[in-house]
């Protein structure tokens, strides 16, 4: 790797997405629609005494969530896009090194994530008055650490799609698994041993957990940090693997 | 070591189909070779392979004295696709600084290559917008930008206005006369006279590899594209005798 080539590598992907003005404005915007919708469906749910309310159990674990579906789906297209253009050949034929173009778009749509996740929390916070134990900037962090993964499980999942229908067909099979057995709908110590092994091996559970910890900690627990790492390094795994999908030579 | 290029009896398979049937070719260094043939003939696949981002079956390419591929002619090497293989998303300047950074070369060094394509002009429009002959110029911008040695460009003058590939031809003979080696692929016979040396294939294998010149006077015509005929014609009766 080269510091020099990592920043422009970074640069480039972020000026890319500027020149996107409705895709920008779509990764700022559509967390917030989706939040007032999640606040207004439970605004006259009763809650049993002592509990967090639904909408602060829901929304919190939507924080952690946005960045990670919505960066997976831009990742895996854009890596996709660099597939098929041959702009990926002719970056492996310059001395840019795998790992520079794989962590320039882990630091790019991290920080396009970290953004999201920032407005997205703002508003849940101080418009729909979400309520946590523990601070505000853990729950950006942790979603932070979320988009990180999903950048790198969307450049590993790119190198298996030809096209564009199959690259968003991946969302469902990567996202959705996670969604359900995350512990949201169900909580993961009362499914089915199986289910909670598959829970188990799941990053996302991980992140749930650390964001279920920040809601009911004032101080980041031994528990949070634990589930930060593991996320981190599943992040760090998927690139690795997306390494090794990258071949400078082909057929 | 005079030559850039040195090709020995190289052999590519794309799926069953033998693509490259043992080709043997050099090109020498401060050149200009122009690789001719037919659509299908070979010739990107040639170029992929020169280049190193070919999987090849058998023989050997040796490339400014180090195998193909090697990493560090990944900085002295330089490759134009044959589709313009440039972010469409970024603005030509953008593209141009980008490729110019991944080999440490300037802002500035970057907007002197766009205007040396003749793309000053449009520099800070969007790639996706341009016509296709800018658009493949924009793509050349970014293969020259790193000052290669040897430079690989897969039909680099498609689509460009004759006062365009005019003035690119004279860029190309510059740049060979300061010691760059060029590689240019074609399949317009009227740019093989332009070339200092001529590599014709079809269907992966050397028909000739001379100056033109030397394919003038051999064949006895001084058409080009007639000449070519001849050689191919003269390939084939070896070929089933």
């Amino acid at each position: 790797m080269n510091p020099r080539i990592l920043a422009a590598t970074t640069g480039r992907i972020l000026r890319q997405l500027r020149h996107d003005r409705r895709t920008v404005a779509l990764l700022i915007v559509v967390p917030t629609v989706l939040l007032a919708l999640v606040y207004f469906m439970y605004v006259d749910q009763p809650t049993p005494r002592g509990q967090p309310t639904v909408f602060d159990r829901v929304a919190l674990i939507m924080l952690g969530f946005f960045p990670f579906i919505i960066m997976f789906l831009v990742t895996s297209i854009a890596m996709l896009r660099e597939r098929t253009t041959g702009t990926l050949e002719r970056l492996l034929t310059t001395p840019l090194a795998k790992l520079d173009l794989l962590f320039g778009y882990g630091i790019a749509f991290g920080l396009a994530g970290v953004v999201q996740a920032t407005v997205a929390s703002a508003v849940a916070y101080w418009v729909f008055d979400l309520t946590t134990a523990g601070s505000i900037g853990l729950v950006i962090m942790i979603a932070a650490i979320n988009a990180v993964l999903a950048v790198a499980l969307g450049l590993f999942c790119s190198a298996f799609a030809r096209t564009e229908f199959q690259a968003v067909q991946f969302m469902p099979v990567v996202v959705a698994p996670q969604l359900l057995l995350c512990g949201l709908f169900v909580p993961r110590g009362e499914m089915a041993g199986w289910l909670q092994a598959v829970s188990d091996v799941l990053p996302l559970s991980y992140a749930v957990e650390a964001l279920q910890e920040v809601g009911a900690h004032a101080d980041p627990t031994a528990t949070m940090w634990r589930d930060v790492a593991i996320v981190a390094a599943a992040a760090v795994a998927a690139l690795v693997l997306a390494a090794a999908t990258l071949r400078r030579r082909s057929g | 070591m005079d030559d850039a290029v040195s090709v020995r009896d190289l052999v590519v398979e794309r799926g069953r189909r033998r693509v490259l049937q043992g080709i043997s070719c050099a090109v020498p260094r401060g050149t200009v070779t122009g690789l001719l043939g037919p659509s299908g003939s070979g010739k990107t696949t040639l170029m992929r392979a020169i280049v190193g981002v070919q999987r090849v079956s058998a023989g050997t390419v040796t490339v400014l004295g180090r195998p193909a591929g090697a990493a560090d002619l990944r900085r002295r090497v330089g490759y134009l696709t044959q589709a313009p293989s440039v972010y469409a998303d970024l603005t030509v300047r953008e593209n141009a600084r980008y490729f110019a950074a991944l080999h440490g070369r300037d802002h500035a060094h970057a907007d002197q290559t766009v205007a040396d394509v003749g793309l000053a002009g449009a520099a800070g429009q969007l790639v996706g917008n341009l016509s296709g002959g800018q658009r493949s110029r924009a793509s050349l911008a970014c293969a020259l930008v790193g000052d290669p040695e040897l430079v690989v460009l897969d039909e680099p003058t498609v689509g460009q206005d004759p006062v365009l590939r005019a003035d690119l031809w004279a860029r190309f003979h510059a740049m060979a006369a300061a010691g760059t080696t060029l590689l240019v692929s074609s399949h317009v016979m009227d740019e093989a006279g332009r070339c200092d040396r001529l590599l014709l294939i079809r269907d992966g294998r050397l028909v000739a590899d001379d100056t033109p010149a030397a394919v003038r006077a051999s064949t006895g015509v001084t058409d080009l594209e007639e000449a070519f005929l001849r050689l191919i014609k003269a390939s084939e009766q070896e070929a089933s005798s």
